[in-house]
């Protein structure tokens, strides 16, 4: 500190340097000091009200008893609100007839996106379009049936269908001649059809039975769709799907979701996937 | 004329300070009590705050059963008259503020600061402020001495009448302000009964709070120092604006007038120096020093000078509305001449007809189409393709419509969801899935252009339609 003060009364502090820089002691502008002292207020304020101060076993609670959770949980219940009068109406109502109603059918398809989401979208696809081994959901090709029941029941019960493995009891001639009636889209021209008793899960026009889960051989959708179609018939013929006594058989399982997901929330599914463009 | 050597010495030395005045700049040390004084440019002052009044008014007008010009932000809609304008539309609005803007130029550009001295909200609420001030108070004199003088009863009983008075006027536009965007009579009825929701009373408050501030004690300083249009305005201006322009050739030198001195031996100029154009500043700056950033044009100078040449037998005109070329001798550029105006006019009139044509070709109903992404395309049982759409429908009008959706007539296409029309709700957008199927040997390109054509009749039987291309896909 400067001995003599080069520069008295204006209120400096004596604290000097290079010749000329000092310090002022000069009040803060009033305006500040109210800021100042209201924020502190607001600080006192916000500790009442609000929860706060830390302590070694929890912490302020604060008069108002607000918490972050109960804020949470009631825009949870105002959202809830809004869905309960949609959600009880559809309680009381079958699939067909949300169907029926275009207010909540789109409500259902809207709500039930994070249901198909959670339990379908992993094998199906986001928006039912399929994959690797897995049935595409948007088409119109439903092996058990699309009216919005039976997809109602295939998600309650899931699905097993079976084709038994035929290499033992096809020769290798047969099996191509097969394959290729398979893959011109018309098999039971092919006398083996009959010969080999295909026709009796397939049908005698091989168009399929949708009580037993058979595939239709006469459309354009493969249910087991790769790069090489023909390589891929050979391969279901020959080892068929979910044949126990076969290692290589295709496994095609749909899992049951009955003792997974509530009534609704299946049926609300089978709108959802009904909704597609392949519902029938 | 011969010049007296002391008067032009005296004119000298005059000049020498007024520059020093000059440098003399309004920080809100002291409070401007402006005097008021009748006159034209007084007149024109009060019916260019008439503009404000449909500002209170308009919101009570009522068009079929609701407000004649309401705009209704909850619900996105603007009510102006029969039309309703929904956000789809809001590009007219850009046009709107273009044209505002650009007026704002010309304007300025021509006359000077027109809106600050004569529209300006500021201007016109401080104006209202300071007349119940002066009525209250009394003239500019008696206020100071009032401010000054000690708090006897009558100071406080004029006081708070006059801050009653005031914050009734900032209620007031508060409450106007926020019937603009909701029902007037129903906002009325729930500001009484202590109803009204958090937004408009949050939006009232700031209001009253904001008038009461910028026109009961801010006035100048918010164009001093607040108000950016004050500046964007001031560089608008150029040598040909004709402004409130104080005539030094024929005022300088200044002298006042002695009792008994005849006029034919005047060696002054005609300016009296009695400095009641700064009595009347309602920012308080001599205009004598010239166009300045604290002249908001209001004119009110011109006024009082005129009314003291009057009474002097001087011509009129000391102060008048003129631009710096003029004055300097320079003769006045026609209007047609100044690529300005030209580019401005240019301006003006595109942004007009860009409005004009949005509001003649406002679409009833409008459809947007939305094709699924994922997946792209799915192929059917029977070979064909099929793309899925969401097609919304806005319904701009105020019932509902039945609206049929169409596709093209391409071989082969079946569009399937569209068997039954549309419920478009009213003001609502209504969406459809809608499903188009293609047989796949029909397909040419991967990806081809679709439109959907949209077809409905109001009530009045009137057929409205509207359209929207999108594009078709399958496999490649």
């Amino acid at each position: 500190m400067a001995d003599n003060n080069p520069f008295p009364g204006e209120n400096n502090t004596g604290h000097i340097w290079d010749d000329n820089l000092r310090e002022l002691d000069n009040p803060a502008p009033r305006w500040w000091m109210i800021a100042f002292w209201a924020s502190i207020l607001w600080v006192i304020g916000y500790a009442i009200l609000y929860p706060m101060i830390p302590g070694l076993s929890g912490y302020t609670k604060g008069i108002m008893g607000w918490t972050q959770m109960g804020e949470y949980k009631e825009g949870l219940d105002e959202v809830q609100m809004v869905r309960a009068e949609f959600e009880t109406k559809l309680q009381g109502m079958t699939a067909k007839e949300i169907l029926a109603d275009e207010g909540l059918s789109s409500y259902t398809v809207a709500s039930a996106k994070v249901l198909f989401g959670d339990n379908c979208a992993a094998c199906h696809g986001s928006n039912g379009q399929g994959g690797p081994g897995y049935p595409v959901l948007a088409d119109d090709n439903w092996i058990y049936g699309g009216a919005v029941e039976t997809i109602e029941q295939s998600i309650t019960n899931g699905r097993m269908g079976i084709m038994p493995a035929q290499a033992n009891l096809l020769t290798d001639e047969e099996l191509d001649k097969l394959a290729a009636a398979v893959m011109s889209g018309n098999p039971a021209a092919e006398p083996l059809f009959m010969e080999k008793a295909c026709f009796a899960c397939h049908g005698p026009d091989g168009k399929g039975m949708q009580a037993l889960g058979s595939a239709n051989l006469t459309d354009a959708i493969w249910r087991f769709n790769e790069a090489d179609q023909l390589a891929s018939v050979k391969q279901t013929i020959k080892h068929g799907v979910n044949d126990t006594s076969d290692p290589l058989t295709r496994e095609a399982v749909m899992p049951k979701f009955g003792d997974r997901l509530s009534k609704d929330e299946i049926k609300k599914l089978a709108v959802y996937v009904y909704k597609f463009g392949g519902g029938q | 004329m011969s010049v007296n050597p002391q008067s032009k010495h005296d004119a000298v030395v005059d000049e020498l300070y007024a520059e020093a005045g000059h440098w003399k700049i309004n920080t809100g040390e002291e409070k401007i009590h402006a005097k008021r004084i009748p006159g034209k440019w007084r007149i024109w002052k009060w019916l260019a705050s008439l503009v404000w009044l449909p500002f209170f008014l308009v919101p009570y007008l009522r068009w079929d059963d609701r407000q004649a010009i309401l705009f209704d932000i909850p619900n996105r809609q603007f009510h102006l008259l029969g039309v309703t304008i929904l956000p789809q539309d809001f590009w007219m609005l850009s046009l709107l503020l273009l044209f505002f803007a650009i007026l704002l130029a010309v304007v300025t550009a021509l006359a000077g600061r027109v809106w600050c001295g004569f529209f300006c909200f500021q201007t016109v609420w401080t104006d209202i402020f300071t007349w119940f001030e002066e009525k209250l108070e009394g003239s500019p004199q008696k206020r100071k001495k009032l401010d000054q003088g000690p708090l006897t009863f009558t100071k406080v009983r004029v006081k708070a009448t006059k801050h009653l008075i005031w914050i009734v006027i900032s209620a007031l536009t508060g409450i106007s302000f926020v019937a603009w965007f909701m029902d007037a009579y129903q906002l009325w009825a729930d500001l009484v009964s202590f109803n009204l929701g958090i937004t408009a009373v949050v939006t009232i408050l700031l209001f009253i709070g904001g008038t009461y501030g910028l026109a009961g004690y801010l006035r100048e300083q918010t164009c001093f120092w607040l108000c950016p249009y004050a500046r964007i305005q001031g560089v608008m201006v150029d040598n040909t604006t004709a402004v409130p322009t104080y005539d030094f050739h024929r005022g300088e030198p200044r002298g006042r007038v002695k009792k008994g001195s005849s006029e034919a031996q005047r060696t002054t100029g005609d300016c009296v120096d009695c400095n009641q154009c700064v009595a009347v500043c309602p920012t308080g700056v001599d205009i004598r020093h010239g166009q300045q950033e604290g002249c908001i044009t209001c004119a009110l100078c011109i006024d009082a000078c005129d009314a003291v040449m009057e009474k002097l037998d001087r011509p009129k005109g000391l102060i008048r509305y003129e631009s710096l070329d003029v004055l300097n001798g320079k003769e006045e550029r026609p209007l047609l001449k100044r690529p300005r105006v030209w580019v401005y006019s240019l301006v003006l009139l595109l942004s007009v007809i860009g409005i004009g044509y949005g509001m003649a070709t406002l679409d009833a109903i409008e459809i947007k189409v939305i094709h699924s992404r994922q997946p792209l395309y799915v192929l059917q049982s029977d070979g064909s393709i099929q793309n899925k759409y969401t097609i919304k429908v806005l319904n701009k009008l105020t019932e509902d419509l039945q609206v049929t959706i169409s596709a093209p007539d391409i071989e082969g296409l079946v569009l399937v969801g569209a068997e039954d029309p549309v419920t478009a709700r009213k003001g609502m957008v209504t969406p459809r899935t809608l499903f188009v199927r293609i047989p796949r040997d029909k397909l040419k390109v991967e990806s081809q252009p679709l439109v959907f054509y949209a077809e409905t009749t109001d009530s009045s039987g009137k057929r409205l339609s509207s359209k929207r291309e999108s594009v078709f896909i399958g496999p490649k």
